[in-house]
């Protein structure tokens, strides 16, 4: 079986998932209305009470809110793999003589899309409200790449979670319960210096807080990051790197692992 | 590229599909103990037997989703273990389940099959559009699948399952929960395929399906084939018309198979709990004479109701045989 039949099929199922959003908009409801409900609620709630430091409230926003969206991210895939497997959709697939491989790259194709899409509308909404870009465009492709790669590691992750629950709506709750928490506990909606003790030291090394930073720097947005900052914080967008490319390196070999463990038996 | 309708050429020995001794095991779980095939090209074999008999994963592994513990298989003349990939090129399968996608349009769903078999964007749309016509769906090419009914959706499985028009085919239960209507018309889908040399193996709880389309029969039981052979060769062996007597009183049950014996052809199914007994009978038995030898001897019996052999029939049948044989 050939390489050229892996893209080509890979691209056959994307195309599937693709029209699953575009038959089922509302799957992607969390990834678009629910960052757009966050945008305007903490930059009308919030924006006059927390201060940050060199800017305002809403050009400081707009970063943590894509990184948050990324991480619920995980819940699309989880929940869309869960289907297949629950509906036997991917032994029929393994059925057909496409490329082993083409069902699950296909699947990250479309999520990947459909991240893209929920980028855009994010960014387009920040607009709205008076955020914008302020770096030159080589750092706000780079700021748009770092988002995706944490998004490619999300979307593994979500793909590997979605191998591991029963049911779609386990994957659900799972998420809710892990990324809420995770995205929250960080500097995402609120500046490092809003933060004293455990929950300091908890929100200045969690890897949302660092790609939050990240984003901000590389779009020119405010920070909000004092010198004396624990070193993540002072180094985004290189810890934001080496935690995408390390989620990763683990996600990816697990997940196909996994995949074959549980479709070929 | 042509695809050729004439199967029987490209098959080597004219034998569909083979397998020998195949076995499967989940840890203590024996799904298989040694079943044999044997399906000449042009044939349907019907594979009978209850839920968790094995008939689905000896069809898993058939279509190479699932590794035999041990024992060999052919499909189409590609060994299933050496050559899946071959196989799969070779063969059609709808499942129980999920063949086709529910969000996708009923057309688009085709299509994306024909893709996967590696057919151009053209091809595949030629395809798509004369499966329709074949399954009589070309109204609904348009329309989302999961707005057809379950018999218009069975037959769009079925096109999935044609695409490529595939030498060998595999249904599982191709016409469970349908309405006899439903069923009849993919029947006759089934048949024409098979009348152009396609070699097919269906799975089914409905000894009535595998008389109508099958050629031969295997019944597994607890994953050992405990019958083979012609419909009616097994209906002669087997089966015969029923008479389910239900009673009032549950010591009546008892009562009155001394008073069915005459009639009985083969071991009765004494249901005491639900007051019932089932009786096989003799070829012409006529039921004022059941009903005069209960009344005869003094049993009251509720109702009577004459049916077919069922499947559960022909089990009742098998196990009784093989307990006997063990005595």
């Amino acid at each position: 079986m050939s390489a050229s039949h892996l893209i080509s099929d890979s691209l056959v199922l994307a195309r599937r998932q693709l029209e699953h959003v575009r038959q089922l908009p509302e799957k992607l409801l969390d990834v678009t209305l629910q960052p757009i409900m966050f945008t305007v609620l903490f930059a009308f709630v919030f924006g006059k009470v927390i201060a940050v430091d060199g800017g305002n409230y809403r050009e400081y926003l707009l970063g943590g809110i894509l990184v948050q969206t990324i991480g619920f991210g995980i819940m699309g895939p989880a929940v869309s793999i869960a289907n297949d497997l629950r509906d036997g959709v991917v032994d029929r697939m393994r059925t057909l003589p496409m490329n082993r491989a083409a069902y699950l790259i296909g699947h990250v194709i479309a999520e990947l899309g459909a991240t893209s899409i929920a980028i855009t509308i994010i960014s387009l909404s920040g607009l709205v409200i008076g955020w914008g870009i302020y770096s030159d465009v080589p750092h706000a492709i780079a700021g748009y790449g770092i988002v995706l790669l944490f998004a490619f590691a999300m979307i593994w992750c979500g793909t590997l979670l979605g191998l591991l629950v029963r049911t779609p709506d386990a994957a659900q709750g799972i998420v809710f319960m892990t990324v809420f928490p995770l995205t929250f506990l960080a500097t995402t909606f609120v500046p490092i210096s809003g933060y004293e003790g455990v929950l300091h030291t908890v929100a200045a090394y969690n890897p949302i807080s660092a790609l939050a930073a990240a984003v901000r720097t590389l779009f020119g947005n405010p920070t909000a990051t004092p010198l004396d900052a624990p070193w993540p914080l002072l180094h985004p967008v290189t810890v934001s790197l080496l935690w995408s490319i390390g989620i990763i390196l683990f996600a990816v070999p697990t997940t196909i692992r996994l995949f074959r463990a549980r479709t070929e038996n | 590229m042509t695809r050729t309708a004439n199967y029987a050429d490209v098959i080597a020995g004219g034998i569909g599909v083979r397998a020998e001794g195949i076995a499967k095991s989940f840890g203590d779980t024996h799904a298989l103990k040694g079943v044999d095939l044997e399906v000449p090209v042009g044939t349907v074999l019907g594979l009978l037997g209850h839920n968790g008999a094995g008939k689905t994963t000896m069809l898993r592994i058939l279509t190479t989703l699932t590794k035999p513990s041990a024992g060999k298989a052919w499909v189409a003349g590609h060994d299933v273990l050496a050559a899946p990939a071959k196989v799969r090129e070779r063969i059609g399968v709808a499942g129980q389940a999920a063949t086709v996608d529910g969000l996708l349009g009923v057309r688009m769903n085709l299509e994306m099959v024909g893709r996967l078999y590696h057919f151009s964007a053209a091809e595949a749309r030629k395809r798509a559009d004369e499966l329709l016509e074949k399954v009589a769906l070309a109204d609904v090419a348009t329309k989302r699948t999961d707005t057809l009914s379950g018999g218009m959706r069975r037959r769009l499985d079925l096109a999935a399952a044609l695409v490529a028009q595939p030498p060998v085919l595999f249904l599982d239960e191709p016409t469970t929960g349908l309405d006899p209507h439903a069923r009849n018309e993919l029947w006759t889908v089934l048949r024409e395929h098979v009348r152009d040399g396609a070699t097919l193996v269906l799975t089914t709880q409905y000894l009535e399906e595998a008389d109508r389309l099958a050629d031969q029969v295997v019944v597994l039981d607890h994953g050992s084939v405990v019958a083979r052979g012609t419909p009616t060769e097994l209906k002669r062996e087997l089966g015969g018309d029923r008479l389910v007597i239900s009673f009032s009183d549950s010591a009546h049950v008892e009562r009155a198979q001394p008073v069915m014996a005459p009639f009985a052809e083969g071991p009765m199914g004494v249901f005491a709990p639900e007051k019932r007994l089932e009786v096989p009978i003799k070829q012409g038995t006529r039921l004022v004479e059941v009903v005069r030898a209960l009344d005869a001897a003094g049993i009251e019996a509720r109702d009577i109701a004459h049916r077919h052999a069922s499947l559960d029939d022909v089990f009742l049948s098998l196990t009784a045989a093989a307990k006997k044989e063990a005595a």
